[in-house]
């Protein structure tokens, strides 16, 4: 089916962007890679009667090493963070990500920006980013701002940006010397969202750990931190009943319902699962056997 | 009334250049304006690649691009593997030696998705194969059949080399 009628604006300025997208407010909407929004247009479940494509503005496709961490700009497709190197080494719980994300032909096109502009809880990266303490770059009228993750995803699509606002960058801090971080997801088959997915970011000083991010998709309203869960593992050697506990905990307090991706009972199990998996993984890659 | 936007779309070396309504699909754009009817279409949901292509060397959904996206780019379809030859290219002639279709209609998708991996990767793998198809759907479910056909033209690839490589009309950077 064709998208609903819509015009079309694709200028060669961020600037342009942002002021086509105050001259329709509520009505005016970014297209980046488009592999969420296009099935969207396409089933008609949305109308947007203003598109403005950020394809024409040069110089937001980049993933380059800083000092204190990796900026990634947000029109970097998610294939080029999967073929990173700098991505697998530094951050591999992001490289486990994006080589799950949807299939090989959308993560040629999709992009990291409007993966986490769309702020959809089944979408793979804002648990990632959250896990990773990531801070996202907002160009609006007034130049650029910063967000944290943890402070982006306000509800199921909406963010903390104005609707004339850009997200333009990514930056993930470099963690401890002694860290690591893993994703594992669980689905039924490639074209389905995840049953449940976890994030894990380990942070450690000898055989205990210091700092620790947990975050979920698919089984929440909105991607968050499990603080509960984090807290479990904070400041103790992290040995299997400790692991349990922390992925029992991430369970009880995962916010699942009964759907066709099955009942909420199902998903908590699965989601016990795949956090003790997840957090065994990151350990191992923080150099904890 | 909404204003047509003038797009030019580089399809197997020759230059298309036409006005469209934004909304226009590039899969549409391919199969009405260019009247190349290789690339299917199998699903309305971004699910299916039957519809796959190569845009400036990375294999896309073309029904989930508009064609104004497409805009100054290059794109390689079913039709430009084997243009201006007499022989089919060694991606095809595997589907039709290692019988790596039933009905048909998947197979222009799963040939290019195909040609993207092997132009990406030497010596692949099983895993490796099933991994780069995992977006392309074949609802006859012959996909060993399919998996047969990607190693064989991994080895064909390896010993002819990539006919496209002597068209630069048609090559897209992979």
């Amino acid at each position: 089916m064709n998208p609903p009628i819509f015009e079309y604006f694709a200028p060669t300025g961020i600037d342009e962007v942002i002021d086509i997208l105050a001259k329709y407010p509520g009505e005016a909407k970014i297209l980046a890679g488009g592999q969420s929004l296009i099935p969207l247009l396409k089933s008609r479940i949305s109308s947007i009667p203003y598109l403005v494509s950020l394809s024409e503005v040069k110089g937001l496709s980049y993933v380059d090493e800083g000092k204190e961490g990796v900026r990634i700009g947000a029109m970097t497709v998610d294939s080029d963070l999967e073929n990173s190197e700098l991505i697998r080494k530094r951050f591999p719980l992001l490289h486990d990500a994006t080589g799950q994300l949807a299939d090989p032909l959308v993560r040629n096109v999709g992009t990291i920006g409007g993966n986490l502009s769309h702020a959809d809880p089944a979408n793979d990266l804002p648990a990632v980013m959250i896990a990773l303490d990531a801070r996202f770059a907002v160009r609006g009228r007034n130049g650029s701002r910063e967000i944290n993750a943890r402070d982006f995803f306000l509800d199921t699509f909406t963010t903390a940006m104005e609707p004339e606002e850009v997200l333009t960058e990514v930056t993930i801090p470099f963690w401890g010397k002694k860290s690591g971080g893993a994703y594992v997801k669980f689905k039924k088959n490639t074209w389905n969202f995840s049953v449940a997915a976890v994030a894990v970011q380990l942070e450690l000083e000898g055989n205990k750990c210091t700092r620790a991010h947990i975050a979920t998709t698919s089984v929440s309203p909105k991607s968050g931190r499990m603080e509960s869960a984090e807290n479990i593992l904070v400041g103790k050697a992290l040995t299997d009943e400790v692991i349990n506990k922390a992925a029992s905990e991430v369970a009880a307090s995962a916010q699942p319902t009964t759907d066709p991706y099955g009942t909420e009972e199902y998903k908590r199990e699965i989601l016990r699962r795949i956090t003790r998996e997840a957090i065994r993984k990151a350990l191992s890659r923080a150099g904890v056997n | 009334m909404v204003s047509k936007k003038h797009i030019s779309i580089t399809v197997n070396g020759e230059v298309k250049e036409t006005e469209v309504e934004p909304r226009m699909l590039l899969a549409h754009f391919l199969r009405e304006v260019a009247g190349l009817t290789g690339t299917h279409i199998g699903c309305d949901t971004t699910n299916c690649g039957a519809c796959t292509v190569i845009m400036d060397g990375k294999a896309v959904k073309s029904c989930t691009i508009l064609a104004v996206q497409a805009n100054g780019k290059k794109i390689l379809t079913i039709e430009g593997l084997s243009k201006g030859r007499e022989k089919l290219h060694p991606v095809q002639q595997s589907f039709v030696d290692k019988h790596g279709l039933q009905c048909g209609y998947c197979t222009s998708g799963m040939i290019l998705t195909s040609y993207w991996l092997l132009k990406n990767r030497k010596n692949v793998t099983e895993e490796e194969i099933r991994a780069a198809i995992s977006g392309n759907l074949c609802r006859c479910t012959g996909y060993d059949n399919i998996v047969e056909s990607i190693k064989d033209a991994s080895k064909k690839m390896e010993e002819e080399g990539d006919p496209i490589e002597e068209h630069p009309e048609i090559k897209v950077r992979a």
